[in-house]
């Protein structure tokens, strides 16, 4: 650092740190973000509450790492590393965004004091590498799949939602929360498109009040002196002018010389208008919805005609509707016969809490399906939609892969006893490195046990004999109780593709981090 | 500051040695140079081989950069120091011309200059030590023509390739995927090969990438990816054996350049020009569809109605592609770039075999993949990855892998990694120098010494004992005859690279020992360094 300071070889501003100096500040920085996070986790995990820096201050109050990771400031490139770990879990698996933080953190911290033992970093990657084989094909070998049975299958999906909401704000209603959930996942039939299910959050009611609801749900108002409810619906879906819809072509512009002249192109293009409404209403149609602005006028035709309008539902909007109700978006109006219009058995205005919503039932597509969420303030709202999402995301990789493990760190102990097993076979440094791995492992564990209050000394040092007593012992940690407890019997599950991907992105986390031997950082940008 | 005297013996100032001007001269001159390139040799060192450390790198902007490729390091470091910035040239021309040895290059460049320090200490001239540098520098390319051998490989037989790119991969990110990221990288290179000229226009594997999904959805698509979707969210999204029209006329009102404009002031104008739009509209669809396009590409956006139109004629079409993919898309189809409507007919028309929208993940991004165009065999590496920073891990891995099969494809003359190469001309110049009188003897030595140093840095990068696996080795190859003996670094328990399949291009060696010299070279002639210092 001194040296090229001295010399001018980088920029004014700049810095180098190396060797030691450089692995010291990247093991500070990770486990600083580690232990922030570390007390969210398990079921007795603590809250954040995360102020933003912008106008308003506003506040969020969270436990989901992911988001307390995003929102935070960090300087250190080495924590830097680590929010992006666990975004990238968020975006593949949704759940476990706090585990793979606190699981690389653990990682780094042992591998901090093996390198104060002389330990080459290389070798320590080397055994975290072979012991990380280990440990996955441990996890494939204990988890069980049941998909061949539905009723199975179901329980074990509840099981999961039950777990990961067991953590959250849901927690008090996790049962009615799990079956919404569950619900709405098996209605995609697999296909995992959780763009189908929609999520409106209305304040106001209490979270037990919150529903799931069959049809398709849009916040938006029917025009005015139109039908409110309208059964065996034709709708069209269109993308299309409504308010002046003016001539494009060749730049042309209205020139008149007198008032009469301009009383006859405001009648022509009130005509015109008129005649596009009635080529709309031509096709049949009793509900006409469009992406852009319906004026009063053509607004009024409909209402006339009896036919419901509805305006402004934005793109994102247009393009769901389309889907949900299975006809094409329309621009122009000229043959009837051959667009698609959309269809379903009933549309009406529902009223949640104060506000009216258009419903929309009986549609063609069976996976769409809207969660309304009520709850007492925008922050439980905001905070049981992260909630609910991270329950949908893990039960969407559940459905693609049905296999599932216990939860209450139960895979951790079984993977840390046989990394364990195959550190005492392993000749030379790697061994250390792995008995190592095994002991950030089971970090876990005790980590939720500290959350909660309980003595992690204790109950991890149970947990470790009753699975060395028993090859395939049940025992996880009981955070009710406050003991080992059976995971089977109190039904804590969880997907096996939450646990594989923290295990495989923490291990490589830290090795990314244990591969650095020297940070540059440049002059930061000077701002005008 | 220097005076002189004129015929008067008035004295008269030719450099104004101002207070803000800072000057080094001679022997001092030379000395901060090669301290200075030290210093980003020494950095670079530790990154070397394949257990090298990887460097963190934070830009101006904060972003965090990981990475061990030498080239990609000096870049981001923002060197300020001239003699610095030589070097950071240096290992961007390895680079450009072979694509590996980046850091090779930096780190044997380095030593040459720390020798040359002890010579210059012992008073040499600093040209006499660049002059022994060269002669030493053409006995060690001698060196690589006897002791370099033919890697045998065909297009039917590609697991030779296949081992070589893993060698490569096996240090990086990818490490856990080198196999399938390995044939990816080689059957891209196969793909735009030219086997009987020995050619690769690297030009036509495109690399993309897109933040998102696993490393293992990484692939290999032969043909075009451009980062569009269809205009309408309701168009076919997956088509086979397609015509194609490509335009750059906008699917819009036109907009004549000329200034003009039209003036309404009865009705029937009203009327009239409405009904022109109209069918001005329906027109140009049909134009397209009658000409017996399947697919229409084009520069230009759509309005909405013509884009209705478009899904109503059955007629997929992507808008806002821009200028470049359009060029390659028309090469790689064979169709004609057609800039009217009026001018499109049949035989402007290209093919493609495939073409297929792909979505990503739970976000809404989309991609279009075009395969089977008859005439380019442009291909595609589509990279996956968790975030930016392992994305742009991976592309600088796949690139280096590619390089390493490209270099082979063009001449298959290779010699032994492991600094085995090094270690044979360090002794191989050792031998010239004895038969050498004069300053240039030292000269020579020196330069045997500073080859030494890469199989140094390898051993030591490795966590052996550097000087006792280096001399174990030297003792073996003098006592053999055996140039295949290098550093044993992936501890196998071997030292015969032969075995471990770690071996480096001919071309790629000489190069690194050129550019070392040249560099080297430049930097001892310089005595006098003058810069301005920076504005208050």
């Amino acid at each position: 650092m001194a040296l090229s300071q001295q010399s001018g070889i980088l920029q004014q501003g700049a810095s180098e740190e190396r060797g030691e100096n450089a692995r010291m500040a990247s093991f500070v920085g990770a486990v600083a973000v580690a232990d922030l996070v570390k007390s969210t986790l398990g079921p007795k995990g603590m809250d954040k509450i995360l102020q933003s820096m912008g106008r308003g201050q506003e506040v969020t109050i969270t436990n989901d790492g992911a988001t307390i990771l995003k929102s935070i400031y960090v300087d250190n490139p080495a924590a830097k590393v680590l929010v992006d770990i666990s975004k990238v879990q968020d975006d593949e698996v949704g759940d476990g965004t706090t585990s793979v933080v606190v699981f690389a953190g653990e990682l780094l911290r042992e591998a901090e004091l093996l390198v104060n033992q002389k330990v080459h970093p290389m070798t320590i990657i080397a055994g975290y590498r072979e012991a990380c084989d280990c440990a996955r094909s441990v996890l494939e070998l204990i988890s069980f799949n049941n998909r061949s049975d539905p009723a199975l299958f179901r329980a074990d999906l509840l099981n999961i939602a039950k777990t990961t909401l067991s953590s959250k704000i849901l927690t008090v209603d996790k049962e009615h929360f799990a079956n919404l959930a569950v619900d709405a996942i098996l209605r995609l039939k697999g296909s995992g498109n959780l763009e189908a299910i929609h999520i409106i959050k209305k304040t106001g009611g209490t979270l037990q009040e919150s529903f799931l609801d069959e049809g398709f749900i849009l916040d938006k108002k029917i025009g005015v002196g139109q039908p409110k409810r309208i059964e065996d619906a034709r709708i069209l879906v269109a993308n299309t002018p409504m308010d002046t819809d003016k001539i494009k072509i060749y730049g042309a512009r209205v020139r008149v010389d007198s008032m009469a002249k301009v009383a006859d192109i405001e009648a022509a293009e009130k005509e015109k208008m008129r005649e596009k409404v009635r080529k709309i209403i031509d096709h049949g149609i009793n509900c006409f919805i469009n992406r852009q602005l319906i004026y009063n006028l053509p607004e009024e035709m409909f209402a006339d005609a009896g036919v419901m309008a509805i305006e402004h539902a934005d793109f994102d909007g247009i393009e769901r509707l389309a889907l949900v109700l299975g006809g094409e978006i329309v621009s122009t109006f000229d043959n009837p016969d051959t667009v698609k219009l959309g269809h379903c058995k009933l549309i009406e205005e529902i009223m949640i809490g104060e506000d009216r919503l258009i419903h929309f039932s009986g549609v063609a597509l069976g996976e769409a399906c809207t969660i309304v969420l009520r709850g007492a303030s925008t922050h439980i709202l905001d905070e049981a939609e992260r909630s609910l999402h991270d329950a949908l995301c893990v039960l969407k990789e559940t459905v693609s892969d049905a296999r599932v493990v216990f939860g209450g760190g139960w895979p951790e102990i079984r993977m840390a006893k046989a990394v364990e097993e195959l550190a005492s076979r392993t000749p030379g440094k790697k061994a250390l490195a792995m008995e190592a791995f095994a002991r950030a492992l089971r970090a876990l564990p005790a980590t939720i046990c500290d959350n909660a209050g309980l003595d992690s000394a204790e109950i991890v040092a149970n947990l470790k004999a009753a699975h060395g007593a028993e090859a395939d012992s049940r025992m996880g940690v009981d955070v009710v109780r406050g003991e080992a407890g059976d995971m089977a019997e109190l039904g804590i599950y969880e997907s096996f593709r939450v646990r594989q991907q923290v295990l495989l992105s923490g291990t490589e986390a830290a090795e990314i981090i244990l591969r650095v031997d020297d940070i540059i950082k440049c002059a930061p940008r000077k701002r005008g | 500051m220097s005076l002189a005297f004129d015929e008067y013996g008035r004295p008269f100032i030719i450099l104004r040695e101002q207070e803000r001007k800072s000057r080094v001269k001679g022997i001092e001159a030379v000395k901060a140079s090669i301290m200075a390139a030290k210093t980003v040799a020494r950095t670079l060192r530790s990154s070397l081989g394949p257990k090298g450390m990887d460097k963190m790198l934070q830009s101006p902007d904060g972003d965090v950069t990981i990475t061990n490729d030498g080239a990609t390091i000096l870049e981001m470091m923002e060197v300020e120091n001239q003699i610095g910035k030589l070097m950071v040239e240096l290992s961007k021309s390895q680079d450009h011309e072979i694509g590996d040895g980046t850091t090779g290059v930096v780190v044997l460049a380095g030593a040459l200059l720390e020798h040359a320090e002890s010579l210059l200490d012992m008073g040499m001239h600093p040209l006499r030590i660049a002059e022994g540098y060269e002669m030493a520098c053409k006995v060690a390319t001698e060196n690589l023509d006897n002791i370099k051998t033919r890697f045998e490989f065909s297009r039917e037989d590609i697991e030779p390739l296949v081992k070589t790119c893993m060698t490569t991969l096996s240090s990086k990110v990818v490490g856990r995927l080198k196999r399938p990221m390995a044939e990816i990288c080689v059957k891209a290179v196969l793909a735009v090969a030219d086997l009987e000229r020995r050619d690769v226009n690297l030009d036509l594997i495109k690399v993309e990438g897109k933040v998102g999904g696993k490393m293992e959805d990484t692939r290999l698509v032969e043909g075009i990816v451009i980062d569009k979707e269809f205009s309408h969210p309701q168009m076919p999204k997956d088509l086979r054996d397609v015509k194609v029209a490509i335009l750059t006329c906008p699917f819009e009102p036109p907009k004549p350049k000329t200034k003009h404009k039209v003036d309404i002031d009865t009705v029937e104008k009203f009327e009239a020009l409405r009904e022109a739009e109209r069918t001005y509209f329906t027109d140009m669809v049909q134009r397209c569809k009658d000409s017996g396009a399947q697919l229409v590409i084009c520069q230009w956006g759509f309005d909405d109605e013509a884009n209705h139109l478009l899904m109503h004629q059955n007629l997929p079409a992507v808008r806002w592609v821009g200028g470049v993919e359009i060029e390659l898309l028309a090469m790689a189809t064979g169709a004609r770039i057609v800039p009217r409507f009026q001018e499109l007919t049949a035989d402007k028309l290209g093919f493609a075999g495939s073409v297929k929208e792909l979505g990503f993940g739970t976000t809404k991004d989309k991609m279009l993949v075009i395969e089977g165009c008859p005439n380019l065999k442009a291909v595609t590496i589509f990279v996956r990855g968790g975030n930016r920073m392992v994305l742009d891990e991976i592309k600088r891995s796949l690139h280096d892998a590619i390089c390493v099969a490209r270099n082979l494809v063009r001449d298959n003359a290779i010699v032994y990694g492991g600094g085995a190469a090094e270690i044979s001309c360090a002794l191989a110049v050792e031998e010239a120098a004895d038969k050498v009188t004069g300053v240039e003897h030292y000269a020579m030595r020196a330069f045997s010494d500073a080859l030494q140093a890469v199989p140094l840095a390898l051993a030591e990068n490795s966590g052996l004992p550097p000087i006792e696996s280096l001399t174990a080795v030297k003792k073996r190859q003098l006592e053999e005859s055996n140039p295949y003996l290098g550093i044993d670094c992936n501890d196998t328990g071997t030292n015969d690279m032969r075995e471990q399949n770690v071996f480096e291009t001919v071309i790629g060696k000489k190069q690194q020992l050129f550019l070392a010299t040249q560099v080297c070279k430049m930097i001892l002639k310089i005595d006098d360094v003058i810069k301005p210092s920076d504005f208050e």
